[in-house]
């Protein structure tokens, strides 16, 4: 089963997330901050990381960055889910290898389609 | 020792002079100048001091007292108007290119070909004893340094003189580096650096005698004055009880006052010399320093000499080199023997090269210009007779004084000779100054000014040297001249107790000023005149606007102007000086009539070389002058004015336009700083709003996606909107408020609070939620009534955004929140503390900025609007208060804010 992380500070976001995930048949973990997304990523590799950048201690930028910078854990796919919408952040968030950046607020049924494309895509 | 050891002294220090020289010129061409330092200036304006002060200041002390001072305290009183006298002429000599006195009077007045030739006369008559007492000064102190007490003074000894030699090394000295360069205007590198060596030599071996005799000899000052006040005629020197009179020291103070401006030495170090007008700042205090460290061991050193050589034949001239002799020292007495030599070799260096650059240019030169053939010459050659005749003068100079040494002065003392000359170059003062500061001084005023001043110095002044030195009859100064009472030399009209120089003094000023004066105002000027005039009068005016007009007129062709140059710069170089000049000043070269600002630029560049006189002879040659009238003078003076008054409008006008570009500058750059703050509020606004939506968005989705989900589970999602849309419209408030805050549109409706009430009720209202997570409230309020004027719902807005930020942060367990309230001088102080995890140091001032977590980018604020703090801070700051934030003692932070009472 494809293991999915979610990282986000709102708690109401977090709980959405988790929701569609767990009805798509996908393994769930959720994490409220960097510390403890990285945290997760270590112990129990995961499919794919849904990931917010604002946060108050690691922000999603520097755990794209680490992710994509370690052998062991560089195939994770990285989704960027943010309310940055400039185009030097979206951009930003490519370059350093992400496989999808969506701006908030989104339509969760177009999250659900892209997350599912991705996964099948290997 | 004898005498052979003496000159192989002296030539060995001249060798070493020529070395200093060379380093200089050898430093400029490396593009390091030396002598562009004020410090070098002023210790070359210290030319001042020849063997004069080294010898005869000793003398004079041991004769008469302090009264040697005087010609000391005159220069330094003088030193105080450089700036305003010195600087106007070193202004006018670099602007004119002139570069001797008697080029600068003749310059003044019309470019006068015969006022040159007398003010150079005159100088060479006033100076040339003046020299040949320096190569006296040499003699004697070569012979007192060999053992012998008197030189031998007879022409048939010729070849034999010692002098004759070292006066010859002395003349290749000044034609090397005196002569060289065929501009004279170019300033002398190598000399005046070694003129300003020679000053630090000659101090520092006075000042070692000096010490010498004072501490080596006997016990320091007190010892000497002591042992000299036990003897009554010595104990006048130190008194001003001497028989100076008073009208002999205001007489030699103002004539050492001009003798430090017009001695043709002084002329030439401190106006031709100078590179910078702001080196004169500096030897305004510098060089009368100086003056003061080389006197103050005259007296001593006199009194000494008068209390251990009194009697032994040892003129008191040569107490300075005879007492360190006497002692036993012979190396100070070299040293010393080296310091006036030094003295001495100075003065003749640049006394001679003034002169005979007076000589060249003035008469020499103008002469033989005046001959066609000379014309005609080739380039080369005309370069080179112009140079020798510049040698020839100098040979001329030094031979007339080594001349004058050797069958005149003997009958004379140091110090009467130098006076002489003094009062002799302080005849051009009047006709200096008056054509500096007076526009309506003539030429004809000016030469009758110095004619008369002359005619009257030599009879007070020569005359009565002569017959006291046996040469003419003395029934002269006692019966006057043909037994005329009225007309004897030493009491003129019948005025005696004056003491011959002050009596000189006076009267050939008081005749020199009346007739320069007199006929100036009953005597119409040139054309050529009046303009000259109004350039020097007025030449901070000129040579600050490179364009004024020309008082010209008449035909010249440049091709003829330019064959002119050549022959003294060369045809390259001429063509270049031409085309460079009409360049900057944009005037066309290609009619083949010059413009009169090119006759006058080629005249002045001539100048520079030849002396004005003498370029304008050469430029009369090859243009046809006509002559010009004195109403177009002054209608193109005007019409200079004009141009001048409308250049000043003009750069007014451009330095305002550029002030007000500035102002617009800086106003737009404001308006950017302003739009980018706006921009960077609105991209925060949007943001923040972005993650309620989202979550909305998100839970609205799921709930009508998925009807069949479980009641309790769509409880959570349901009152999950409304939380996230109730944080969405207090979002929108704090915005719409903090824009009322912004803009001042929020008024302030204040009334008596009771404050530590307010604290209470305050803490009421959040006691649920504080209750919520188990926070402790410790509320230390005191008793006491706490009245403040203020916006009772604005501070409770404060007070509530605290204390729920507080609760906010607060840790999990163990939370306590603390308040309290004091008075503190004027203003009431209220704080607020949990004990979370504080905030870093670096962020305490950022925090009350409005999204602060939007400047630190990626990382935010746990929870929040990003608003609360920045709208306290706003009512706070309305009420004239403060907050900030502080650390708390143990951990955790502390919010404080103030409210004025009152």
């Amino acid at each position: 089963m494809e293991k999915i992380l979610v990282v986000d500070d709102d708690p109401y976001i977090l709980m959405s997330l988790e929701f569609l995930m767990k009805k798509e048949g996908f393994e769930v973990k959720v994490a409220r901050n960097g510390t403890e997304a990285l945290d997760i990523i270590n112990k129990d590799i995961p499919n794919l990381v849904l990931l917010d950048i604002m946060m108050p201690d690691v922000d999603g930028y520097a755990i794209c960055k680490y992710v994509k910078a370690s052998k062991k854990l560089q195939d994770i796919k990285i989704v960027f889910l943010s309310a940055k919408s400039k185009e030097s952040d979206i951009q930003k968030g490519y370059d350093l290898g992400a496989s999808l950046y969506i701006t908030k607020p989104f339509s969760t049924r177009e999250l659900m389609k892209k997350v599912k494309e991705i996964i099948s895509s290997g | 020792m004898n005498n052979g050891i003496a000159i192989v002294i002296a030539l060995l220090y001249l060798l070493f002079l020529f070395g200093v020289a060379y380093f200089a010129e050898y430093r400029l061409k490396k593009g390091k100048s030396l002598i562009n330092n004020p410090y070098v200036y002023a210790l070359s304006l210290a030319v001042y001091c020849t063997a004069w002060t080294y010898y005869g200041s000793v003398g004079l002390a041991a004769s008469h007292g302090i009264e040697f001072i005087a010609v000391y305290i005159g220069p330094t009183i003088m030193a105080a108007l450089f700036w305003p006298v010195l600087r106007k002429l070193v202004r006018i000599c670099r602007t004119q290119r002139i570069n001797s006195l008697a080029d600068f009077i003749s310059t003044r007045y019309g470019k006068n070909f015969s006022l040159a030739v007398v003010v150079t006369v005159l100088c060479v008559l006033g100076i040339i004893p003046y020299i040949s007492l320096q190569l006296k000064a040499i003699a004697t102190s070569i012979s007192v340094l060999g053992g012998n007490n008197s030189p031998e003074h007879n022409l048939s000894t010729f070849l034999q003189d010692d002098t004759f030699y070292i006066a010859g090394v002395i003349t290749l000295f000044i034609i090397l580096f005196g002569a060289r360069s065929i501009n004279v205007s170019d300033k002398h590198e190598g000399l005046v650096a070694a003129i300003a060596f020679e000053s630090i030599i000659k101090l520092v071996a006075f000042v070692a005698v000096g010490i010498f005799v004072t501490y080596g000899i006997f016990n320091g000052f007190s010892d000497i004055f002591n042992q000299a006040a036990e003897n009554e005629s010595l104990k006048k020197l130190f008194l001003l009880e001497s028989n100076t009179s008073y009208t002999t020291w205001f007489g030699m103070l103002l004539l050492s006052m001009l003798a430090i401006v017009f001695l043709p030495r002084q002329f030439q170090m401190g106006v031709v010399e100078n590179v910078n007008e702001n080196h004169l700042k500096k030897a305004i205090w510098l060089f009368p320093l100086y003056l003061l460290l080389i006197n103050i061991f005259v007296l001593p050193v006199a009194l000494a000499g008068k209390l251990l050589l009194n009697g032994s034949g040892v003129s008191p001239d040569t107490y300075v080199l005879a007492l360190p002799l006497m002692h036993g020292s012979k190396i100070l007495g070299i040293c010393t023997f080296i310091g006036g030599f030094s003295a001495a070799t100075s003065m003749i260096i640049v006394e001679t090269i003034a002169l005979s650059t007076m000589m060249a240019n003035n008469i020499a030169t103008p002469l033989l210009l005046s001959t066609q053939k000379f014309i005609a010459k080739e380039d080369r050659k005309l370069t080179r007779s112009i140079l020798t005749i510049r040698r020839v003068s100098i040979i001329l100079i030094i031979t007339l004084a080594f001349l004058y040494d050797k069958l005149v002065a003997q009958h004379f003392s140091l110090v009467s000779i130098g006076m002489v000359s003094f009062a002799a170059v302080a005849q051009f003062a009047p006709t200096v100054l008056g054509g500096i500061y007076w526009k309506s001084a003539s030429q004809k005023g000016a030469m009758a000014g110095i004619c008369s001043g002359f005619a009257i110095w030599f009879f007070t002044a020569v005359i009565p040297s002569m017959c006291s030195a046996g040469i003419l009859n003395s029934d002269i100064v006692v019966n006057g001249i043909f037994g005329i009472e009225w007309l004897n030399p030493v009491s003129l009209f019948g005025i005696s107790g004056m003491d011959m120089i002050t009596h000189c003094f006076f009267w050939s000023i008081l005749f020199n000023t009346i007739s320069f004066i007199a006929v100036s105002l009953y005597t119409s000027r040139s054309a050529q005149e009046t303009y000259q005039a109004e350039i020097f009068v007025d030449i901070f005016r000129h040579s600050n606007e490179t364009e004024y007009n020309v008082a010209w007129k008449g035909t010249a062709y440049i091709s003829d102007l330019s064959s002119l140059l050549s022959k003294f710069v060369g045809n390259e170089r001429s063509e270049r000086i031409i085309t460079g000049y009409a360049q900057k000043k944009k005037i066309s070269l290609a009619s083949k009539q010059a413009d009169p600002r090119i006759v006058a630029f080629v005249e002045k560049i001539l100048s520079g070389i030849i002396g004005s006189a003498s370029a304008r002879i050469m430029v009369s040659t090859v243009t046809k002058e006509e002559k010009i009238k004195i109403d177009e003078v002054i209608r193109i003076l005007r019409e200079s004015q004009q141009m001048i008054e409308l250049n000043k409008e003009l750069r007014r006008k451009s330095v305002e336009l550029q002030k007000a570009t500035e102002q617009l500058t800086a106003a737009n750059d404001q308006m950017r700083d302003l739009d980018i703050l706006k921009d960077e509020f609105l991209y925060t606004v949007t943001h923040e709003l972005r993650t309620p939506l989202t979550s909305i968005r998100a839970m609205a989705e799921i709930v009508y996606d998925n009807p069949a989900m479980e009641e309790e589970e769509k409880d959570l999602f349901l009152s999950g909107m409304i939380k996230e849309t109730e944080r969405l419209s207090h979002l929108i408030t704090q915005v719409l408020s903090l824009e009322k805050y912004e803009s001042g549109r929020q008024t302030l409706n204040k009334t008596a609070v009771m404050l530590n009430q307010l604290l209470s009720d305050t803490v009421s209202s959040v006691a649920t939620l504080a209750k919520e997570k188990h926070i402790e409230i410790k509320n230390n309020l005191p008793n006491s009534m706490f009245l403040v004027q203020c916006d009772e719902t604005l501070i409770q807005q404060v007070l509530y955004n605290l204390l729920t930020n507080a609760i906010k942060f607060s840790p999990a367990e163990n939370a306590v929140i603390k308040i309290g309230i004091y008075t503190n001088h004027d203003e009431l102080q209220v704080w607020i503390e949990d004990n979370g995890k504080g905030i870093p140091n670096d962020l305490h001032s950022l925090i009350f900025d409005k999204f602060f977590q939007a400047r630190s980018q990626t990382i935010k604020k746990p929870q929040g609007s990003g608003l609360g703090l920045a709208i306290s801070k706003k009512i706070v700051e309305m009420h004239h208060g403060k907050i900030w934030v502080e650390n708390a003692d143990v951990r955790g932070s502390r919010f404080i804010f103030t409210l004025p009472i009152s």
